[in-house]
């Protein structure tokens, strides 16, 4: 029997290696990628069902212990999003690989595979570094690997993504000064020694307050997300998806990390409020805007704005009380979300393709080639606002517990508008299928059915993740660092 | 070390000040080094002033610098091609006035 610890060495070194051999043999790319991807998904799943039956564990590499070596922690929370990576990272790669080349002019293509893979892997080290120094060097990862992916489709997107690169880097070098001075406080980076041993002080609270702004920024929540709609907009479909889903959801998952982690004797309630403050704007804002747009990706992009917001009310109802179910109900929403999210971007790449713009009013008419498309269009929809028994509802549902227990009417309010606020622009992207469209010339007829699957089966993932609530909400329990 | 903690200091407003006032696209890139050296410069004094002489902040730094060298690379290369090629309307948004990008 192999031990479970080979299975973090596996997700981490397996995206790497396989981006490399890419890299030299851009002909094996696609056969390379799908086999690569095939196993970091049945790893991912292994690992689940490691931490579901041992409970979370730490691994050092080399034998090396802190506060020297290097150590990977892997919980719930990390294992649940290894999970998310995987499989969002297999159908964008099967999406890219399906889609009609020459009718989509992406910038050198054979830079494509490489960098989705070194994306992969960035990330999958973020979910397992414990400490904080290699936190940021899987940012500064992430971070190159994205811009790279955004500036492939050329033309505009450069543009967004050199906005991105800059408000990511910065996101990062803040990050990095609150690293400096919490070292020169405790003399300690890992995440474990600093929770021992984290007083309330000055220094430590400067720290904290740099840290989550540097995190903010890269989470692109109100009011710091005017880069995000450009760079997730304008990037190539599986890319898009990716983003919005897993690397979003990276930056929550560190402030989450860091908050019920070393910074946990920190969160009063002002700081819980004003984080939650933060996050009801988000979903404010973001779901009016995305109200206001005009072009599919675009809404889907405001929409991503809007729905990390939620994420954000995990701080306020857990300082008044509601840890275990604030905790589980936020975690839940943003991995609904990035399943979701994902196949929207992926059924609307498809959809796009199909009629050859992207505007909300030229997408009627003959639907040949994207109902598949349009039907997880549908599921994923249905799951961001939250029907039941999708993701998004279980959720949702524990969010609002977690506000009637703690009496935070306020929050169930943001979490109503919000649901409605959703609810309209999704609605309005679906009626836009059902209206005559314009006659477009640059349209294709012949779609390859696996760009709609793609997003299919993320969509019914996303679904699917309702029925599945009692055992995620096991998952996420197991060593999360939250006292019940 | 008063006076490198202050010079750290002063470098990281010097950075902030360039990043949200340069419209030019290069010197904003320059800023943003700007701004990383003087938290690198942080944590060298950090090494100096623990007790016993602290190695790890080198480390740090060290890694710090290659992995900046490897941003600023990849910055200044997506900036050869926003540069070289024609604009519209969507980079002056970003880039200021024609003929700024460096």
């Amino acid at each position: 029997m192999i031990p479970e610890t080979t299975g973090p060495v596996v997700l981490f070194s397996l995206p790497l290696a396989a981006a490399v051999v890419v890299f030299i043999r851009p002909r094996w790319s696609v056969a390379v990628t799908l086999a690569s991807g095939g196993i970091l998904l049945a790893t991912a799943l292994w690992v689940v069902v490691a931490v579901l039956r041992r409970g979370p564990w730490r691994q050092d590499i080399g034998g090396w212990t802190a506060p020297l070596g290097i150590g990977w922690t892997v919980d719930g929370l990390s294992a649940a999003l290894l999970l998310l990576m995987a499989a969002v990272g297999l159908a964008g790669a099967v999406f890219h690989a399906a889609r009609p080349t020459g009718r989509t002019p992406v910038r050198d293509p054979r830079f494509f595979w490489p960098l989705w893979l070194f994306l992969w892997g960035g990330l999958n080290a973020l979910f397992l570094a414990a400490d904080l120094f290699n936190v940021y060097v899987a940012l500064e990862f992430v971070s190159i690997a994205s811009v790279g992916l955004i500036g492939l489709a050329g033309g505009s997107a450069q543009a967004a993504a050199w906005r991105y690169l800059l408000a990511t880097l910065l996101g990062s070098t803040i990050y990095l000064l609150g690293v400096a001075l919490l070292y020169g406080r405790y003399a300690a980076l890992d995440l474990a020694l600093l929770a021992d041993g984290v007083e309330p002080d000055l220094v430590t609270a400067v720290a904290a307050a740099l840290m989550t702004l540097g995190l903010l920024l890269k989470a692109a929540v109100f009011p710091l997300h005017f880069w995000l709609p450009a760079a997730h907009g304008r990037a190539p479909p599986a890319v898009s998806a990716v983003l919005s889903a897993v690397v979003i959801a990276a930056a929550y998952y560190l402030l989450v990390r860091l908050w019920f982690g070393p910074f946990a004797p920190l969160l009063g309630p002002e700081v819980a409020t004003l984080l939650g403050l933060l996050g009801a704007a988000a979903v404010l804002w973001g779901g009016l805007q995305a109200l206001l747009q005009r072009h599919l990706k675009m809404l889907i992009a405001y929409s991503t704005v809007s729905q990390l917001g939620y994420g954000l009310l995990v701080f306020p109802l857990a300082a008044a009380g509601a840890v275990q179910q604030a905790w589980t109900g936020a975690v839940m929403l943003v991995m609904a979300h990035g399943l979701a999210k994902a196949a929207l971007f992926l059924a609307a790449g498809a959809i796009v393709l199909r009629h050859g713009i992207g505007r909300l009013e030229a997408l009627g008419g003959d639907q040949q080639g994207v109902v598949v498309a349009w039907v997880a269009f549908a599921i994923a929809s249905a799951s961001l606002v939250g029907l039941p028994p999708t993701g998004g509802f279980v959720g949702k549902w524990w969010l609002a517990q977690a506000t009637l227990a703690t009496g935070g009417y306020f929050w169930l309010a943001v979490l109503m508008l919000g649901t409605a606020f959703t609810a309209g622009y999704l609605w309005r992207a679906l009626q836009a299928a059902m209206r005559p469209g314009w006659e477009t010339s640059g349209g294709l007829q012949a779609l390859s059915p696996a760009l709609g699957l793609s997003a299919l089966v993320l969509a019914l993932g996303a679904a699917l993740l309702g029925l599945a609530a009692p055992i995620a909400a096991r998952l996420l329990d197991a060593g999360s660092g939250v006292a019940g | 070390m008063t006076v490198y903690l202050s010079l750290s200091g002063v470098l990281f407003l010097i950075g902030l000040h360039g990043f949200f006032t340069a419209r030019n696209l290069l010197r904003r890139l320059l800023a943003l080094n700007v701004l990383t050296t003087a938290v690198f410069l942080l944590f060298v004094v950090m090494a100096r002033l623990a007790e016993p002489l602290d190695p790890v902040p080198h480390a740090i730094v060290l890694t710090g610098i290659v992995v900046t060298v490897s941003t600023t690379a990849v910055a200044l290369a997506l900036l050869v091609r926003i540069a070289g090629r024609p604009r519209d309307e969507d980079d002056d948004a970003v880039a200021g006035p024609r003929g700024d990008a460096g």
